[in-house]
């Protein structure tokens, strides 16, 4: 280094320091997030499913199979595929995305070293922790979105843009439908999210980036065993799993909105406790992985 | 010299700080003092605990006892506020292995706030890698990482810079160089906390040390005061060695008589040295030379820490200790 000849940086005045926002730490959050290539995983797999589904029956030119109107309704709608699409990838595929980044979010850091990195610099470790929980939410949101625009937009492009039969066997015209299909995906986010809130508590506890994603998803098949399980229907309203359906109500005329009040407070449930819980032991924790 | 902090509280205080991982006591009581404008050495073997304080001091974990202070705030208590004016890194500086070099300075940057990302031009140029500013991270030697873990610390214009182990692992000129920057930044008013197992490092640049052995603080003052403990040292070449000895034996405030092919060795003040050459020279015996001996660090740190007959460079430590500190 010649570093003798160069005048190192002054020491700083005593004065207090300006100090970032938690929404600048949340922005290098989500860069730090477009950097790394296995972040397109999830995209990957949000786009390649309604991809292939749209060729798919293109290609078979027969209604789809299934007992929901939606099926029914593939070729009469390009906007019954988004709809169709989304009641395929709640069950698995987009919890499974949305816990490839919550569950990898300060597990990964933790055991790179690079968590000690960012905590000695003017960050508090809430403002860390709300920025990568904001990411792990961002990233299950974008994902979501992403499987309907291409789930509509191949929908569209194939079937055409038309009215669609609802739930309760009513007509909405075709711009009330997009308005439909992007509520339906919207309110899908509140159990997702919930998803996701657990497995940023498994990141922080478990340190350990696979077991935080397999853990997440775990507890998902769990909850869905358990919804299986004859004699254990009185849980059924309370299982997060239970809740992936509950922006079907949106597709009924009139608005059911029973069963997404119902979802958002159980959602709710697993998500706070999970928070709060993950935040306590992230301000807390000894960091000294890496 | 650089500032202490508002109230004039030393850069570093720490106070009975403890660490216990279930079993293991990793760090045991040690208390620090590093004042404004030392280079100060935290010295000690593989395991001793070194880094586990340092981890303390930088609010990476939490003590089991006791409490550190960086200008008179506590990282555990006050966070981020703590490390005002505070840079530096525990172990190997970590970065993210898939942004280019200057895309890491630019996140820290943003994490320090304060203008930071105006000086990442000027650190990179310091610590030599600007050719290498758009390249990943992941492609770096574990000099260059060492070096940008110093620029990343520049970029908050530290009063303080804590520094664990920066020259390990580093070739000969990557220690030479690391060396004299450290210096340059402690001439220029920052004060250093600089870990090391390394003993020619910290006799090159440390003005204080604390010697810390099994978790505890064994020493801890000025490196001049450690060496001057460790007794005054002369080494003696005469014209008849063998009829200069008993003279040597005999003479009052002299101990520690050795004789050997370079000569006799001895212990004494120096008034007693005077009265010594005197009396050699009434016996006739002529002295060829008289050179002082100090003791270096390397004895002295093999007292301080019951001398295990191995370097501290080399010894192996205890895998629980390392997996704990």
């Amino acid at each position: 280094m010649s570093s003798v000849a160069a005048a190192p940086a002054a020491p700083a005045a005593v004065h207090p320091a300006r100090r970032p926002s938690t929404f600048t730490v949340y922005r290098w959050e989500l860069r730090k997030l477009v950097s790394q290539k296995r972040t397109y995983l999830g995209f990957g797999l949000a786009v390649i499913l309604p991809l292939i589904f749209v060729i798919v029956e293109l290609v078979r030119n027969q209604p789809a199979h299934g007992d929901t109107i939606f099926a029914q309704e593939i070729l009469q709608s390009g906007l019954a595929t988004p709809v169709l699409m989304l009641t395929f990838l709640v069950g698995f595929f987009l919890p499974l995305i949305a816990s490839l980044v919550a569950g990898d979010i300060v597990a990964n850091e933790d055991s790179n070293g690079t968590l000690k990195t960012i905590l000695t610099r003017s960050v508090d470790r809430g403002q860390v922790f709300a920025a990568k929980t904001a990411a792990a939410f961002t990233y299950a949101v974008v994902a979501t979105y992403l499987a309907g625009a291409v789930g509509t937009i191949g929908g569209v492009a194939a079937w055409g843009f038309h009215g669609l039969r609802t739930l309760s066997d009513t007509y909405v015209s075709a711009p009330k439908a997009l308005l439909l299909v992007f509520a339906a995906h919207t309110f899908f986010l509140i159990p997702l999210i919930a998803v996701a809130s657990i497995g940023v508590l498994l990141s922080t506890v478990t340190r350990n980036s696979a077991a935080a994603i397999v853990g997440t998803i775990g507890v998902t098949i769990v909850l869905a065993i358990i919804s299986a399980i004859p004699g254990l229907e009185g849980l059924h309203p309370y299982l997060l799993t239970q809740q992936y359906f509950a922006w079907q109500g949106l597709l009924r005329t009139p608005t059911d909105w029973a069963p997404i009040t119902h979802s958002a407070w159980v959602c709710a449930l697993y998500a706070v406790p999970a928070l709060i819980a993950a935040y306590l032991v992230f301000l807390r924790r000894d960091v000294a992985g890496g | 010299m650089a500032d202490g902090g508002p109230d004039g509280s030393p850069p570093v205080r720490a106070r009975g700080l403890v660490k216990r991982y279930k079993e293991v006591l990793a760090v045991d009581h040690v208390d620090l003092n590093v004042e404004s404008g030392d280079v100060y050495g935290f010295l000690g073997p593989n395991g001793a605990g070194k880094t586990t304080t340092l981890r303390m001091a930088l609010g990476l974990i939490v003590p089991t006892e006791g409490k550190v202070e960086l200008f008179g705030r506590d990282p555990m208590r006050e966070g981020a506020r703590a490390l005002e004016g505070v840079a530096g890194f525990v172990e190997a500086p970590r970065f993210y292995s898939y942004l280019p070099a200057r895309k890491n300075l630019e996140l820290l940057a943003a994490l320090d706030g304060d203008g930071a990302s105006s000086r990442i031009d000027e650190v990179l140029e310091i610590v030599e890698l600007t050719p290498r500013a758009k390249h990943k991270v992941g492609g770096f030697s574990h000099g260059m990482r060492q070096r940008l873990g110093i620029a990343a610390a520049l970029l908050r214009r530290p009063r303080l810079l804590i520094l664990d182990e920066p020259a390990t692992g580093l070739d000969p000129a990557g220690m030479r160089d690391m060396r004299t920057l450290i210096r340059q930044l402690a001439d220029d008013g920052i004060t250093v906390l600089l870990s090391s197992h390394q003993l020619p490092e910290v006799q090159e640049l440390c003005d204080r040390v604390a010697i810390v052995d099994s978790g505890r603080v064994v020493y801890e003052g000025a490196l001049s005061e450690l060496r001057r403990q460790g007794g005054a040292g002369y080494r003696m070449r005469t014209t008849e060695d063998e009829r200069a000895l008993p003279i040597v034996r005999a003479q009052a405030g002299v101990d520690g008589v050795a004789s050997g092919e370079h000569g006799i060795g001895f212990e004494a003040d120096e008034a007693s040295v005077g009265e010594l050459t005197v009396a050699l020279g009434r016996a006739g015996i002529g002295v060829l030379s008289l050179t002082p001996e100090l003791a270096t660090l390397e004895d002295l740190f093999f007292r301080l820490t019951d001398d295990k007959g191995v370097s501290p460079e080399t010894e192996p430590p205890p895998r629980e200790l390392v997996e704990a500190s």
